[in-house]
């Protein structure tokens, strides 16, 4: 049998049993679908989870009061809880070295109330006019708080987009007035979207300068946190360091029992990497599920073809066929329902988790690991159990296969 | 050409077992033209089984050309059924879902037959056992009876052998068309080849030169016909 007659066999066989060549592909087709789809979905999941955070600032250390429990993650300090932090820290953190932008601010939720009417209970954030540097944000209309407004207790807002959107629609909100807390406020500026990091929503927040907020809304002289970013990634640990001392001196603790926290990024990171694998590990047992029935179905499909294709065996082998000839065959057509299946399911998974992206908005990523797994799974099935009872049929002598029913 | 010394075999379903062939001996030589008879179930058809090396004896001797193929293996048994043997089988066993032409090609294939000439063997074949042009390209289950029968026919043509062996090869065909099978026959058998044929009807035996009659798996008669 040459190998061209081999292909055209294949190709026979195939193309005269439709039904039964399209249920096997389907099959292979599900099962390798479903898992580059699930693996591409959890891993955009997680990606999507650690560029949110990076996205929160750069070099970003985040000092708060209390004590955050480690093991626990985050645990809420509750605001006024402990008011440890205080103005004359930030003195204190600027002298240390490597200390590119500090951030002190004060944050509560207040209702606000638009000209027209229209409230919306939103998070104010008593900032300077660091902040923008500090957390990557920029304003889109207008501008941010400036150093002299922080000097005069300006009674000025800039707008996180969400608020703006809540309290004006789609009117400009510059220069209008609203009421936090029932004081009126001129809004001066809208900030960029930053979109919604899937824990908080970054856009629905108002800032007001610090010391308006301190001394007209909150009537408080404490700090909720006090964010600081580093010149260089390298510098973060050291400045860490650096900062839990100077702070321990100037509260006059205990440095190993400190009344404040300071977290990192990759501590940030640290605690959302509990939820992100235990995610990912309930993917991945999806998708091994999903690729187990796949399997099953594969084996099954291939199981059917071969025991009702045997007499077909035994008539190839009464006209000259030799067993290599019948399991070179049939592996062949295995081969052949694989790849096509598998061509077919890794466009599918692609296009799923592109659908997914596109009417959820939640980030995906196809993995070469998730399609070679897919693929190496049924196709190796495929092949097993194509071949494999083929083979079986082969070594019955013609008159018996052809009787086998 | 073919001999066969005290061949049994035996069926076994469960506890029962069926002696389809009871000690049988005979041989034929090169260019005869044989004819089996017997009544249903006497074990012909399990007789032409083994002597075209398609199925095994349960005991017993079977030479071929001189070499006692009842030792040889898998492979070199489909080498001689692919390079000597043509079989017609009762129940023909067409590949389905498959065309005429197909059908008839497909042992050319395991014979590595060059690609360039098969379908041109494979017609001449088809005509020879009587087969109409415009059928060539149906699929062999989409024909009737006869038509099945005739591919059959040219299926085991098809690869030039030297012994053709035909289970009831006229069973399902009207007299005249009978008739024109086994003139094909008497032709293939002129021109040197062997034949050996089982029938039920007196009068395609009378084509044969040689009449062997079974029953329960025993010759009970082994005539040359005089014509
Ligand atoms: N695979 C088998 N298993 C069990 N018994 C069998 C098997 N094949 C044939 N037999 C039995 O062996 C005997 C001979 O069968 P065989 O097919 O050779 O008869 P036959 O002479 O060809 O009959 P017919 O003229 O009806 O075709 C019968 O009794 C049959 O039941
Ligand atoms: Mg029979």
């Amino acid at each position: 049998m040459f190998i061209s007659d081999l292909f055209e066999e294949t190709y026979f066989a195939i193309s005269a049993n439709k039904t039964r060549s399209g249920l096997t592909i389907l099959g292979i087709v599900i099962g390798i679908g479903s898992v580059i789809a699930m693996i591409s979905i959890g891993q955009g999941a997680s990606g999507q989870i650690q560029s949110s955070i990076e996205g929160l600032g750069s070099n970003l250390l985040t000092i708060m009061p209390g004590v955050v429990q480690p093991g626990r993650g985050i645990v809420s300090s509750g605001r006024g809880a402990a008011e440890t932090l205080k103005n004359e820290d930030i003195e204190v953190l600027r002298s240390i070295a490597g200390v590119a932008y500090i951030s002190p601010e004060l944050q509560r939720r207040f209702q606000i109330v638009s000209p027209a009417g229209n409230n919306t209970n939103s998070t104010i954030i008593g900032a300077t006019a660091e902040y923008p540097l500090v957390k990557n944000v920029s304003v889109e209309q207008g501008s941010f708080i400036l150093e002299n407004q922080l000097r005069s207790m300006s009674r000025v807002a800039v707008l996180g987009p969400t608020v703006a959107k809540d309290l004006f629609a789609d009117s400009d909100p510059i220069g209008k007035t609203i009421r936090i807390n029932k004081v009126n406020f001129k809004v001066i500026g809208v900030l960029q979207a930053k979109g919604g990091a899937g824990f908080f929503n970054p856009d629905d927040i108002v800032l007001v300068p610090l010391t308006t907020m301190q001394k007209i809304l909150a009537g408080a002289d404490f700090l909720s946190t006090i964010a600081i970013s580093v010149q260089e990634k390298n510098l973060m640990s050291q400045v860490q360091d650096e900062a839990v001392v100077a702070l321990s001196v100037k509260h006059r603790v205990d440095p190993q029992n400190p009344d404040f926290s300071i977290l990192s990024q990759a501590d940030i990171l640290g605690a959302l990497t509990q939820i992100t694998d235990t995610f990912t590990i309930f993917l991945a047992a999806v998708a091994g599920i999903s690729l187990i029935v796949g399997g099953i179905g594969i084996m099954n499909m291939m199981m059917t073809t071969v025991t009702e294709r045997t007499r077909e065996i035994g008539l190839r082998k009464a006209i000259g066929a030799k067993r290599l000839d019948i399991s070179l065959q049939f592996l062949a057509e295995a081969v052949m329902l694989t790849f096509l299946g598998g061509a077919v399911g890794i466009i599918l998974g692609a296009g799923l988790a592109y659908g997914v992206t596109f009417f959820t908005g939640m980030a995906t990523k196809i993995s070469l690991f998730s399609i070679i797994l897919a693929f190496s799974v049924s196709a190796g099935i495929g092949i097993a159990f194509g071949y494999w009872p083929a083979q079986k049929a082969a070594k019955l002598n013609p008159i018996e296969a052809l009787r086998y029913e | 050409m073919i001999e066969i010394k005290n061949i049994s075999k035996i069926y076994k379903t469960g506890d029962v077992e069926t002696k389809a062939l009871k000690d049988i001996s005979f041989s034929i030589d090169d260019g005869e033209f044989v004819a089996i008879m017997g009544p249903s179930g006497s074990g012909k058809s399990t007789l032409m089984h083994i002597l075209g090396c398609l199925d095994a004896a349960t005991s017993g001797q079977y030479f071929f050309d001189g070499k006692d193929v009842s030792k040889f293996s898998d492979d070199e048994l489909a080498d001689i059924r692919k390079e000597k043997i043509g079989f017609v089988f009762q129940s023909f066993n067409l590949l389905p879902r498959t065309t005429v032409l197909r059908n008839v090609i497909l042992p050319l294939i395991y014979a590595n037959f060059p690609r360039e000439k098969r379908e041109e063997i494979a017609r001449n074949s088809l005509l020879s056992a009587g087969l109409d042009e415009a059928r060539f390209n149906h699929l062999s289950n989409q024909l009737s009876g006869g038509e099945m029968q005739r591919v059959a026919i040219a299926r085991a043509l098809v690869n030039d052998p030297a012994i053709i062996f035909a289970d009831e090869p006229t069973g399902n065909l009207d007299s005249k068309t009978g008739e024109l099978v086994m003139e094909t026959f008497r032709k293939l058998n002129k021109e040197g080849r062997t034949i050996v044929l089982i029938t039920h009807e007196k009068y395609i035996a009378e084509n044969a030169k040689r009449k062997i009659s079974i029953r329960d798996g025993e010759i009970i008669e082994d005539i040359i016909n005089h014509h």
